[in-house]
């Protein structure tokens, strides 16, 4: 009986497309202690898109989207109020579960994070075992989950192998498997790419246009032309505002606020 | 003459700044000197502190010779015909005090440590832990008058009665209860490990990078789960250190056990029963030696119980000092 | 087959499932033992502390303050002999051990090599395994066979103890001192015996302290070092020749403890009360002093 519902929770096959929610964010603050630093922000992740956050250092990027997995709470001292919506569900509303919203929520550190004493295959199956997962299904749940990560076929022999032996960019791409593993509807990126050298950092991008697929994406970034490359639409953050958002073309073209434009052009942060 | 020694101002200046730079020679290799026989007295403590000791033991071993260490007798009488010394009631006292000790201790110890580190609110994190570390600061005569005064009267009305009506089936619980005896031993040496062990694991889990934990709980790890997948696995070498230290200190503690384990020579399977210790052993002797025979076998139980903390403490330094786990070895290395 | 689950839905999927709150309950549970884990060692030195006091409130008195024991069998006496002998034991054995242990501390940070230093610090952390109890046996052998006993083997026997945590703390701190201090005053032309003097030992001197005060209550906590180096009374009265045997306060409440009429034992909580008051504050203070040394260099990086 307890085993339907995870039945119905095993990875997608990569490749397959399949319906990711929106997020609509309304209203969001977010504090440390008094210090307010997400400060109203209104802002919504299309279905089966990526959605690049930008804005100069320390304007609340990382905060914010930490707000949409309920991270942020796991700071002493730090609250957050207003709404994350997906589809037609509050993520804050008190009969959600905020366990089972990190499970739909993934996410994806700045550094590469493998937990350093478990094996490849262990750190993709740490998400899975949570929730009791039959041993046959977890073979098949890791091996899914390390194809969609477009790592299988670099990894398939060394499975027992320290997580802590892959490069740079082989663990960020393990990390993305070991999010991948619970089925997340959505995943949040905070710049997975700045600890990676660009041979690497290309092939999360090349990641990341396969994985949009199957769930909804928001990354940030302080690399312009990366948001340019893999970003259906962008947002500019300015202390703890959302300044702009629109179709990455047009917010590196033709923004509309001239502080978007000061600041996709160079002239600040 | 006497113009230059009654001195002129700037001639006392000058006198005194040329006896400041010879003074400053002087000073650097003097300082340099000190500190390194300093240091030198610190190694030569020790070793002189091993040799004395095993000099002393000298008569009884080789009286005894290696045989000492499992004989069961500690008759000091030398008109009677059983005189004669041996460790193995000590040893085994000693042994059971301490396993049993730091088989409470240590989940204890990780326990705190966990509330410190992870449940605590962030006011009471600080004032929690230095009231645990001041329960270490008891000197250890008044925790056995403590012990034998209140606890063990407790002991034998209260918590050996329950112990033996649940678990008397098991013969560490059988026999009757006693106020002074093992378990009383146990109990203080419990008390006296834990400020000990659950300071060096509060010490070890501030050390578990922030991002492990994190990732943990962004694959929707509850906080214990997080503790079990994270946290523990990474500590587990020093957990382990940090007991096998606590065991350092269990083993040596001489007068606290002294004051409530009874002193009897005596091996029995039941932790009710009064037992010694090598070290509690050593101290309730220390009026009482009469023969060079028994003063030398005490300081064989000596040389017994400083082989035992040694080798406790080579073992816990040795696990602490494995290179900790590196975060993202490797990161930005070629693809 | 069977009826769709709820988890199917996403709504149904955020609201958790009963698996999930089984790992709630879990979680729940050892949240609870952690937290009673660190309230019960609270208690315990509650507990302690508030029998202490309460026992030997009643008899302390100033009698029981300026008069020293009486020979056994006989009523009354008091403490004045051990207090005194308590002082000038740890004096004595403060005297040997923190000029020593600071030099030791210098040694690491301002001469010797990393190999150097780290093999003091491994003698001082194997000094610091060695039992009291044998420390004592040591100092028997050395001081007191074919002598007597003397204050000035118990002294020696409570240094032994102090040694190796006045200088592990003097280590620490002086290497917390900032490269640029020391430089700044080497810069300026200053030898470096008296940048020592000037610089390095200032700005580390709580913490220098610290490491002192930790040392000065743990000895005269001890009672097992004195055991066979300072217990055996050959005079009455209070004394303060440390050429004599000194009676100190834990030695004498152990011998209190072991006895079995009441008024031992009263007078044992009373010394133990005069004890882990001193050992307390002492703690207390040099506690106090270590945060205020740790924020200061964290100031100066
Ligand atoms: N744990 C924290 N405690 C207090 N302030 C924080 C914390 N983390 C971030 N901040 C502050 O919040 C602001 C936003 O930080 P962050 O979201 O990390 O910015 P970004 O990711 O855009 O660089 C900054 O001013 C930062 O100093
Ligand atoms: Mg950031």
């Amino acid at each position: 009986m307890d085993d339907v519902p995870e039945a119905s929770l095993s990875p997608t096959l990569p490749g397959v497309h399949k319906p990711a929610p929106s997020v609509r964010i309304r209203g969001l603050r977010a504090y440390y202690g008094d210090a307010e630093r997400v400060k109203g922000i209104d802002l919504d992740l299309n279905a089966n898109e990526v959605t690049a956050i930008i804005g100069p250092s320390g304007c609340g990027k990382s905060t914010m989207i930490r707000c949409i997995n309920r991270m942020h709470e796991e700071i002493p001292g730090a609250r957050s109020e207003g709404r994350v919506v997906l589809d037609d569900v509050n993520l804050y509303d008190p009969s959600v579960d905020v366990i089972a919203v990190r499970r739909t929520v993934g996410m994806v550190f700045q550094r590469p994070n493998p937990f350093p004493t478990m094996s490849i295959f262990d750190n993709v199956a740490a998400g899975p075992r949570l929730a009791n997962r039959r041993r046959s299904d977890l073979q098949a749940a890791v091996r899914t989950a390390l194809e969609g990560a477009g790592l299988w076929q670099e990894v398939a022999d060394r499975l027992s192998e320290p997580a802590t032996g892959l490069s740079g960019g082989q663990q960020q791409r393990l990390c993305i498997a070991r999010s991948l593993a619970v089925d997340p509807e959505v995943i949040l990126m905070d710049e997975p790419c700045s600890a990676l050298d660009p041979t690497a950092s290309l092939r999360i991008e090349q990641l990341i246009d396969e994985l949009k697929r199957r769930v909804t994406i928001a990354i940030v970034t302080h690399n312009m032309q990366q948001a340019a490359r893999v970003a259906d639409r962008t947002a500019f953050m300015l202390d703890g505002e959302l300044i702009e958002v629109g179709p990455t073309h047009h917010m590196f073209t033709s923004p509309s606020d001239p502080r978007t434009e000061d600041y996709v052009t160079g002239k600040f942060g | 003459m006497t113009t230059y020694s009654s001195g002129t101002p700037v001639a006392a200046v000058r006198l005194s700044s040329a006896r400041r730079t010879a003074v400053d020679r002087a000073g650097d290799p003097i300082l340099r000197g000190l500190t390194w026989l300093a240091s030198a007295v610190a190694i030569v403590l020790f070793v002189a502190l091993v040799y004395k000791v095993c000099d002393l033991a000298g008569e009884s071993f080789s009286h005894y010779g290696l045989s000492f260490i499992g004989r069961e007798t500690w008759n000091p009488n030398p008109s009677t015909k059983t005189y004669g010394f041996g460790a193995a009631d000590f040893l085994f006292g000693t042994a059971v005090t301490s396993f049993f000790a730091l088989l409470i201790a240590a989940p204890t110890s990780v326990a705190i440590a966990l509330f410190l580190t992870e449940l605590a609110p962030r006011r009471a994190r600080r004032p929690v832990a230095t009231l645990v570390e001041l329960l270490a600061a008891i000197p250890s005569v008044v925790l056995g008058l403590w012990g034998l005064i209140v606890l063990a009267p407790i002991m034998s009305s209260t918590i050996e009665p329950a112990l033996h009506a649940v678990l008397g089936w098991i013969p560490l619980f059988s026999g009757t209860p006693s106020s002074v005896g093992i378990l009383t031993g146990v109990v203080i040496l419990t008390i006296m490990t834990v400020p000990i062990v659950s300071a060096v694991m509060h010490e070890l889990f501030g050390t578990v990078p922030g991002e492990l934990k994190e990732a943990a709980l962004a694959l929707g790890a509850t906080r214990w789960e997080m503790v079990r997948m994270v946290m523990l696995p990474y500590a587990r070498s020093g957990m382990v250190g940090a007991v096998i230290l606590g065991l350092g200190r269990a083993l040596g503690e001489a007068i606290a056990v002294a004051l409530v384990v009874g002193n009897a020579d005596a091996i029995h399977t039941s932790l009710f029963e009064p037992g010694s210790t090598l070290a509690s052993h050593i101290a309730a002797e220390y009026q009482g030696a009469t023969t060079s025979l028994q003063i030398s076998s005490l300081a064989y139980l000596a040389v017994i119980l400083l082989a035992l903390s040694v080798i406790a403490n080579l073992i816990a330094r040795l696990i602490a000092r494995r290179a900790p786990l590196r975060l993202g070895a490797g990161v930005g290395g070629p693809e | 087959m069977s009826p769709p689950a709820p988890t199917a839905t996403l709504a149904g999927r955020l609201m958790g499932d009963v698996r999930l709150r089984r790992r709630r309950a879990l979680n729940r549970t050892m949240e609870t033992v952690a937290t009673l884990a660190a309230v019960a060692a609270v208690v315990v030195l509650a507990v302690v502390f508030v029998s202490v006091v309460i026992k030997g409130i009643g008899a302390i008195n100033l009698d029981f303050l300026i008069h020293s024991e009486v020979p056994f069998g006989q009523s009354g006496g008091g403490i004045a002999n051990a207090i005194v002998g308590t002082i000038v034991l740890v004096a004595l054995a403060s005297a040997m051990a923190i000029p020593v242990g600071i030099l030791v501390g210098l040694h690491a940070s301002e001469f010797a090599r990393p190999r150097t230093a780290a093999a003091v610090r491994f003698a001082l952390d194997l000094l610091n395994g060695v039992p009291t109890i044998v420390t004592g046996i040591f100092v028997f052998g050395l001081l007191v066979v074919g002598h007597t006993q003397s204050g000035y083997a118990g002294a020696f026997a409570l240094a032994i103890v102090m040694l190796p945590i006045v200088a592990r703390a003097a280590q620490e701190v002086l290497s917390l001192v900032p490269a640029t201090v020391r430089e700044g005053a080497l810069a300026l032309g200053a030898t470096r015996w008296r940048a020592v003097v000037r610089v390095v030992l200032p700005t580390a001197s709580s913490g220098l302290i610290t490491g002192a005060l930790l040392a000065v209550a743990r000895a005269a906590g001890e009672t097992a070092p004195l055991l066979f180096t300072s217990s055996i009374l050959t005079t009455t009265g209070v004394s303060t020749n440390p050429g004599q045997t000194l009676v100190s306060i834990p030695l004498r409440i152990y011998q209190l403890a072991e006895g079995t009429s009441p008024s031992e034992h009263s007078e044992a909580w009373a010394a133990a009360l005069l004890l882990i008051l001193a050992v307390l504050a002492i703690n207390v203070v040099a506690r106090a002093l270590y945060g205020r040394t740790r924020a200061r260099m964290a100031a100066m990086q």
